[in-house]
């Protein structure tokens, strides 16, 4: 078993650990042990954009400094720290990179933490579990499947912070191709569409609920225009607001296509054949087991 | 890549010039390297509700318009980043857009109130919703 | 009594003053002639009532003490937080659920944590304070109960926090639903509650109550001492 640093965030302990323990069962599958450290605080899950802001890089920093002492524990393989959430990647990695060539700002981040044991030495790598896979290559995915999404018209819903800004991206932001190939690693068939990289809405979900649902409208009106069936996505935000934020939808719009909206790693525990507690889909709303009953992916 | 020098010059009143500087230093970017193309604003999922469009924006920060601080565009922005890669001149919109944001948000203001919330919302909302909320629109 | 020991100078409020080494801040300040109507309690590190901050000569870091534990230090910066403003909301124990979202309901703030340690700095008893914070905050309860559980609401973490939480009052409520929900009542006091409605003590108690004073006083004087 490769073991490899893993960070959750906090959502993933709560509204989202269907995603973590589709993935956790999923990682295992295929010799992965993904190693929590004991103490990890909530990343910040934005970004701070402006050039003289030490304040907000020390959550990020600080977590990355627990992997770093994961790894000088022994407990890991790797320097590299695997994240679920497509916005605690982008925060831990820009903070990473902020750390590692600013020098003035990773002065000032070490003199702040001075209560803790040692510094961070700038030398941890912040990787996206869709990265680990590609890494591990697509034909050991599809050794693990042992049911074949087959029929299973899936679109995937990148979102903006896996693959943007420039230089930050798991992949190429004009044409990204890494959930597609997973989709076709695990027999399902991916349904491109124009809005697959649209911004759900994010952070307005809070206060500005209708937005979003025109938003979320828009997205899940277009991805089943093209014949998707199912979004995969990798950000609890994105699947909150494209998931049970579609009764929002409703309200504005009573005619749309309501669409189920699952985490990418529940499709792979899925095809996985890893059971009921490892696709986690009672976490889903809306409801995706009828269709799969239906599609034959899903016993009784 | 290597971005292409801007062969603007502006004159302006020291207060607009101050103003600029400001948001110059604070965001990283270079906004005298925008020529108006209106690509961020094209690719922006969420013009619908702002007053001002981002290109508009962007111009007015290359003048030192301060009244650039009172557009709602800035406080409806979701640091979504689409801007960004469709910029051909590689200007961080994004950026700028913070840095407007931080200009009011320094002056001990906020956009959003967690008193607004009624207890079901915040039963009902996953925390990195909340988290970002607060991080992008709180002082 | 003689006090022996080697005078030092503290600075209170910005007034100097040269007091015995070897008192505690406030010892020393009753020395230097401060009355505390406010800002003392047990004077035993228990009730956290004397909170004080305070700088030492040459130093630019803000320390956190309780007045009545902490002993002077020559070139001390004193400055006292008898009370720190904060609001406890008001909650029904008996119909919360022991997750995160429940500590966001209450606790909204929770969700501006910027995890930069100020409060942990802050804190006289040498508790983990960002972390039982953070730990509420993804819903881990039992964490954060067990943390926060020397906290004695002195309020220093509060004054301090730049997200403007109240990190005393998130652990109050954390301990009680892991008391309540997650840990359960001790069988040793469900047990002992069954014996007292079985009327197992209702005889002693009777007697006790009718006894006269001299007989209470017997009683008293000749109790078993458990001295170990």
């Amino acid at each position: 078993m490769t073991r490899l640093a893993y960070y959750p965030g906090c959502t993933l302990k709560t509204k989202a650990k269907n995603f973590e323990d589709s993935t956790l069962a999923t990682a295992e599958k295929l010799g992965i042990e993904l190693v929590e450290p004991e103490r990890w605080n909530c990343c910040g899950t934005v970004h701070s954009l402006s050039t003289d802001d030490v304040m907000h890089h020390l959550a990020p920093v600080r977590n990355l400094l627990r992997m770093e002492e994961l790894r000088d524990a022994g407990k890991v393989d790797s320097r590299q720290v695997v994240t679920l959430c497509a916005m605690c990647y982008n925060t831990l990695k820009r903070s990473n990179t902020v750390f590692n060539t600013d020098s003035d700002r990773r002065k000032k981040i070490r003199d702040n933490m001075y209560k803790e044991e040692k510094e961070y030495s700038g030398n941890v790598e912040v990787v996206h579990y869709l990265e680990t896979l590609r890494e591990m290559g697509w034909d050991k995915v599809k050794e693990a499947v042992v049911k074949p999404l087959t029929g299973l018209k899936v679109a995937p819903y990148y979102g903006c912070l896996l693959l943007r800004p420039r230089g930050t991206g798991i992949d190429d932001t004009d044409n990204p191709t890494i959930m597609e190939d997973l989709l076709e690693a695990l027999g399902a068939e991916a349904v491109g569409f124009a809005y697959s990289q649209k911004c759900c809405g994010s952070y307005n979900t809070v206060h500005m609920k209708d937005v979003v649902a025109d938003l979320a409208y828009k997205i899940l009106n277009h991805a089943a225009e093209e014949g998707a069936e199912m979004l995969i996505t990798a950000c609890p935000l994105c699947e909150y607001n494209l998931g049970p934020m579609q009764s929002e939808v409703e309200k504005k719009h009573p005619v749309f296509d309501s669409i189920p909206v699952v985490y990418f790693t529940q499709l792979m525990a899925l095809a996985f054949g890893l059971g009921e507690e490892a696709t986690a889909f009672t976490g889903n709303t809306p409801d995706p087991r009828p269709l799969l009953r239906e599609k034959g992916l899903l016993e009784e | 890549m290597s971005y292409p020098r801007s062969n603007l010059i502006l004159r302006m009143d020291p207060e607009n010039k101050r103003f600029k500087d400001r948001v110059t230093e604070l965001s990283g970017e270079n906004v005298d390297l925008c020529f108006q193309c209106g690509a961020c604003s094209s690719g922006c999922p969420m013009t619908q509700e702002m007053d001002l469009l981002p290109s508009k924006i962007i111009r007015m920060v290359q003048l030192g318009l301060e009244e650039a601080l009172e557009s709602n565009t800035i406080w409806v922005c979701t640091t979504c980043f689409n801007c960004e890669v469709r910029c051909p001149r590689g200007i961080d919109i994004a950026n700028v857009m913070e840095a407007l944001r931080q200009l009011v948000l320094r002056k001990k203001y906020n956009r959003v109130s967690l008193d607004e919330l009624s207890p079901e919302e915040l039963r009902d909302l996953p925390q990195i919703a909340l988290v970002s909320n607060q991080r992008k629109l709180t002082a | 009594m003689e006090n022996n020991a080697e005078y030092v100078t503290i600075y209170v409020m910005g007034k100097k003053h040269e007091v015995p080494g070897d008192l505690t801040i406030m010892k020393a300040m009753e020395y230097a002639g401060h009355q505390f109507t406010r800002g003392a309690g047990c004077r035993g590190g228990f009730c956290g009532a004397c909170a004080t901050i305070y700088r030492k000569k040459g130093s630019y870091k803000l320390e956190g003490a309780l007045a009545c534990q902490k002993i002077v230090e020559d070139g001390m910066y004193i400055a006292q937080i008898p009370f720190s403003p904060a609001e406890k909301t008001t909650y029904e124990l008996d119909e919360l659920r022991p997750d995160a979202n429940t500590m966001l309901e209450y606790y909204p703030e929770l969700s501006r944590c910027l995890a930069c340690n100020t409060c942990t700095k802050a804190c006289p008893q040498d508790i983990m304070v960002m972390d039982y914070v953070q730990a509420s905050l993804r819903g881990d309860i039992e964490q954060a109960a067990k943390l926060s559980f020397d906290c004695i609401s002195c309020g220093l973490c509060a004054v301090r926090c730049p997200a403007e939480i109240v990190p005393y009052n998130v652990g109050q409520l954390a301990r009680r639903l892991y008391a309540k929900y997650i840990d359960g009542p001790s069988q040793h006091v469900l047990d002992r509650v069954e014996e007292v409605e079985e009327g197992k003590y209702d005889e002693e108690i009777t007697r006790l109550m009718k006894a006269s004073k001299e007989e209470l006083s017997e009683l008293y004087n000749n109790r078993e001492i458990d001295l170990k």
